[in-house]
């Protein structure tokens, strides 16, 4: 199938939405920003691949063999590197919102209350 | 499922926001499909600036592994703000994960809970592991440029290494060995070798982060120039910040009392 | 082998606005004894802010010299015999350059502002802030879309990091939870838009990828691109529906922050849409231009509205001037969503004129913070009374200033977007401008009676029945007087937000300068290595005296409305104040609301567009 990884990086992203907006826990929510994040780069991959194409590494092969995309992978890895933080960063903020408000629960957030 | 938080008057129901999600997410979904399926056949085409880099990478920067090429070299700025987006989300962990004045480490009390510790099987295997762990960051750190690899993946095999020590031993021997000034020095070091090896390209070669050292020849330890250089600089913040980020998650968890708790 | 155009040596140097603060914020995050006291922290941070401020001065003068963008390849790396850049290039014109000069100077002031008092813990604050600041100009300068996206998602950690800062107060990370996680989405979406470029272009630096769109009709692909990066990009704007974040954002982050936020960080995501659209879509959308015309300036002028009216319902005086501030940045949209050079030139004044008076008056509520306590009207009523008597001054300059009182403040690019919208039929924005400016600027000047003159009944709830929190000062020292930094802060910012616009000559820049942004050919030329189109004449459009009158109007309604809101004299039938009540619920402050509209947000978009092509 000439689209399937398109329609995986659709579905995980719309999956990891609906996880975001239905949660009842901070960790689930943050996992599942992790996870809308994931389908990017289920994407980027899927673009720069070719059939029968090589890693791009040519230690023992010469340069002019057929390789995938080295672009779209050192972006991917960009891109898991900005995920991870911010993953790190989320989950310490959720670490001293349970401290303060003794819940994790994402509805009773309050912008106003302290 | 359990029971929900009662909704003010006004806002949104959960069914409604439901409702409302999946309506939005029909349409984004079918806007996300109608614009991939504008894309060729995944298996057939590489784009063009991956091939370009793809034929000329070892040849102008010696370096037979393409990704860690663009990724310190073709497109180092990238890699530049990507590395300081780590630095400023663990400076900011560790600010929000410090102890608030209401909370004192307790020691003894960690001690007292963690008594029974691991099994004589895990400690045994998880200090074996250390000294290779260790080895196979530098390893992969230092052949960047030559095989996949680089300073992002060697950094976090560092941090591993020392969770490793965590769990073969205890806490106070982890202390023991990342103090925590040293560690946070090397991070903020790698982040500023990273800034001043760019600034020596401008200033040697007359472009910011240009490749300004002499590249030799493909396949040496010592070639491409600056990539393995910069590949250590990045190594030694990622390691630096994944150690902070794991040590402030590990003390939260198990040093940080509520002073009340501790002294009742 | 280079063209006269290529920058000489200052363009080269155009990368340290990134550098700088960037080694200088690993500096002060190291444990060196040397920038560890807080002192020194200042110090050296403010001296970043100050050279890159320097820097960014050359660079836009620079710009302003040469015809078509600066180019600075960043790693030496210059375009091929076959027309591929392999490397990253900064490309920036003067909007590019005067954007990343406005960063500086309000990082600058957000310094100033926290010097000595500010209740730093360590050299953290100043190191994310000098961070945030390498992150804003590297965005504002950068000719890669891969490279853009780094910067944005950089900016957007520091900013929440940023606001968090605050961990004491639980609201401060609730704030920057939403904040942060509505943002990612942006960010994801942004990054399916160039991931679907890329794979269609085979190239990521701006203006390659516009090269190889324009010799190509648009598809779904293009559109959808456009949709989704154009979409993430607003939701850093804070366009309804992405906008719900940055009330609850504002609220709690640290005042030097805000001023940050306030000042620049929204409205570079709607210089992105414009640079964007201007570089890489303009030439395969150009046939349906008109109908993308109508989808953005229909959701900026639902922005302006909503927010003005938003505005008028808070009690906090912080959520108040987010909502102010989501208005203007609607109405910036509008400029831009003309998709004219007039229109963004019209945009590129309100711009930072809007964004030093927001500057100031937040610090104006910092010290009224300060002062008083707290940041709520209703237990402020008249207790503003206290400070001197310069700051009501302050205050209400730049509240006139933001109802573009002529010629001062938003006036310049205010009458600049009406001509342009003029020009293209769009002529009705004017009274959205006018009612939109008026109603945010009278909720502003009605705060100001109550808090600075104990104007209007006390005790007045048209807000939140919900007990207030007493709010503690986020800086250290004596209650009893204003740091003098504050005065000279706010000054400096509220003088520079009157007359950056105003100045002679501006206009016509700003008009020249649009035009050559406009013109995809004249900024691909030099990034591409081949010599310039020739320019065409440019057209310059002068306020007429219909702008000067609709500026009168609006100065003056506003102060007509505030009084009149003061005297209770506005009777607003109760399923007016109904509807208004369910809108003001919806920011509910809950993460699973806010994500569940931005979906349907970029749904809505993007069938908009999908529709209009």
């Amino acid at each position: 199938m000439s689209v399937l990884p398109y329609v995986v990086a659709v579905w995980i992203c719309l999956v990891g939405l609906y996880g975001i907006v239905t949660s009842r826990h901070l960790l689930h929510t943050i996992i599942c920003v992790s996870v809308v994040q994931s389908s990017t780069y289920v994407l980027l991959l899927a673009v720069g691949y070719r059939q029968g194409g090589v890693a791009p590494v040519f230690v023992d092969i010469p340069h002019t063999t057929p390789a995938v995309d080295p672009v779209v992978q050192a972006l991917t890895l960009t891109d898991v590197v900005v995920g991870g933080a911010v993953t790190a960063l989320l989950l310490a903020i959720a670490v001293q919102i349970e401290k303060h408000l003794h819940t994790l629960d994402p509805d009773e957030l309050d912008p106003l209350r302290d | 499922m359990d029971e929900q938080p009662p909704r003010r008057p006004g806002e949104l129901s959960f069914a409604a926001r439901r409702r409302l999600f999946l309506v939005g997410a029909a349409g984004l979904g079918a806007l996300l499909l109608w614009g991939l399926f504008g894309l060729p056949d995944y298996r057939d085409v590489v784009p063009l600036y991956g091939q370009v880099i793809n034929h000329s990478a070892v040849e102008e920067r010696s370096s037979t592994a393409v990704v860690s090429a663009v990724n310190f070299d073709y497109r180092g700025f990238d890699t530049l703000g990507e590395e300081f987006i780590l630095f400023a989300a663990v400076l900011v962990l560790a600010l929000l994960l410090r102890r608030l004045s209401e909370e004192r480490r307790d020691r003894h009390e960690w001690k007292a809970r963690h008594e029974h510790t691991t099994s004589a099987a895990v400690r045994l295997t998880c200090a074996a592991l250390v000294g290779p762990t260790v080895l196979l960051a530098v390893y992969i750190t230092a052949h960047g440029h030559l095989t996949p690899g680089g300073g992002f993946q060697g950094g976090v095999i560092a941090a591993t290494a020392l969770l490793l020590v965590y769990l073969g031993s205890d806490y106070p021997t982890m202390q023991r060995l990342r103090p925590l000034p040293l560690v946070e020095t090397a991070k903020a070091a790698g982040a500023l070798a990273f800034v001043l090896l760019g600034l020596a390209g401008l200033i040697f070669a007359g472009a910011f982060l240009e490749n300004f050292l002499p590249l030799g020849t493909p396949g040496d330890l010592v070639a491409a120039g600056t990539i393995p250089l910069l590949s250590v600089a990045v190594g030694l913040e990622v390691a630096g910040g994944f150690v902070l980020l794991l040590s402030e998650f590990l003390d939260q968890l198990l040093v940080i009392r509520r002073k009340q708790e501790a002294d009742s | 082998m280079s063209s006269i155009l290529y920058a000489t040596s200052i363009a080269d140097l155009a990368p340290l606005t990134v550098a700088i603060p960037f080694g200088l914020a690993a500096l002060l995050a190291s444990r060196l004894p040397f920038p560890f006291t807080r002192h020194y922290a200042e110090l050296v941070a403010a001296a970043g802010a100050l050279v890159v401020a320097v820097l960014c001065l050359l660079l836009l003068s620079k710009t302003l010299d040469s015809d078509g963008p600066v180019v600075s390849r960043i790693g030496g790396w210059q375009p091929r015999d076959d027309g591929v850049i392999v490397g990253i290039n900064f490309a920036f014109d003067s909007l590019g350059a005067a954007l990343a000069l406005l960063a500086a100077v309000l990082v600058g002031a957000a310094l100033v502002f926290a010097w000595r008092f500010f209740e730093a813990v360590g050299p953290t604050f100043h190191a994310l802030i000098l961070v945030f600041l390498g992150a804003l100009t590297g965005f504002a300068l950068t000719g890669d879309l891969f490279n853009m996206f780094v910067f944005f998602e950089l900016m957007s950690v520091s900013a929440y990091a940023l606001t968090a800062y605050r961990i004491e107060r639980a609201a401060s990370l609730q704030g920057a939870l939403t904040f942060a996680v509505t943002n990612s989405v942006g960010a994801v979406m942004i990054l399916f838009g160039i991931a679907l470029l890329y794979g269609r272009t085979g190239a990521l630096n701006l203006a390659q990828v516009g090269e190889a769109l324009a010799s190509r009709p648009s598809d779904g692909l293009v559109v959808t691109a456009f949709a989704l990066i154009t979409g993430g990009f607003l939701v850093k704007a804070a366009i309804v529906p992405f906008h719900f974040w940055l009330a609850d954002a504002y609220a709690v982050a640290p005042t030097p922050a805000a001023i940050v936020f306030t000042g620049v960080m929204s409205d570079l995501g709607i210089y992105a849409v414009a640079r964007i659209y201007l570089t890489v879509f303009q030439a395969p959308l150009e046939p349906h231009v008109e109908g993308l015309r109508a989808v953005l300036v229909g959701f900026a002028v639902v922005t302006a509205l909503l927010g003005a009216a938003l505005a008028l319902a808070q009690n906090h005086l912080k959520r108040l001037l987010a909502f102010v501030t989501i208005s203007q940045i609607g109405l910036a949209l509008i400029g831009v969503g003309l998709l004219t050079p007039d229109g963004v030139a019209g945009a590129t004044l309100l711009i930072p004129a809007d964004g030093l008076l927001r500057a100031g008056l937040f610090v104006c509520i910092g010290a009224i913070l300060h002062r008083c306590g707290s940041v709520y009207q209703s237990s402020l009523h008249g207790r503003g009374r206290v400070l001197p008597k310069v700051f009501p001054v302050f205050f209400g300059a730049a509240v006139l200033g933001l109802a573009a009182l002529p010629p001062l403040g938003a006036y310049p690019g205010k009458a600049l977007v009406e001509e342009a919208a003029g020009e293209v039929g769009y002529g009705w924005v004017a009274i959205v401008f006018v009612v939109a400016t008026a109603v945010a600027a009278a909720a502003l000047l009605r705060a100001g009676g109550r808090v600075f003159f104990g104007w209007g009944a006390p005790h007045e709830t048209d807000t939140d029945p919900r007990e207030p929190p007493a709010e503690e000062s986020e800086l250290t020292g004596s209650r009893g007087r204003v740091p003098g930094v504050m005065f000279a802060s706010a000054a400096v910012l509220i003088v520079a937000g009157l007359l950056v616009a105003a100045v002679p000559g501006t206009a016509e820049d700003a008009q020249r300068s649009a035009h050559a942004f406009a013109d995809r050919e004249a900024y691909a030329a030099p990034v591409l290595g081949r010599p310039p189109p020739p320019a065409e004449p440019v057209h310059l459009l002068h306020g007429g005296a219909l702008e000067v009158v609709l500026g009168l109007l609006t100065a003056l309604g506003s102060i007509a409305l505030a009084v009149a809101l003061l005297r209770d004299l506005v009777p607003l039938p109760r399923p007016v104040l109904m509807g208004f009540e369910r809108l003001r619920r919806q920011h509910s402050g809950q993460i699973g609301d806010y994500v569940a509209w931005a979906t349907v947000g970029f749904a809505l978009l993007g069938g908009l567009c999908a529709l209009a092509t």
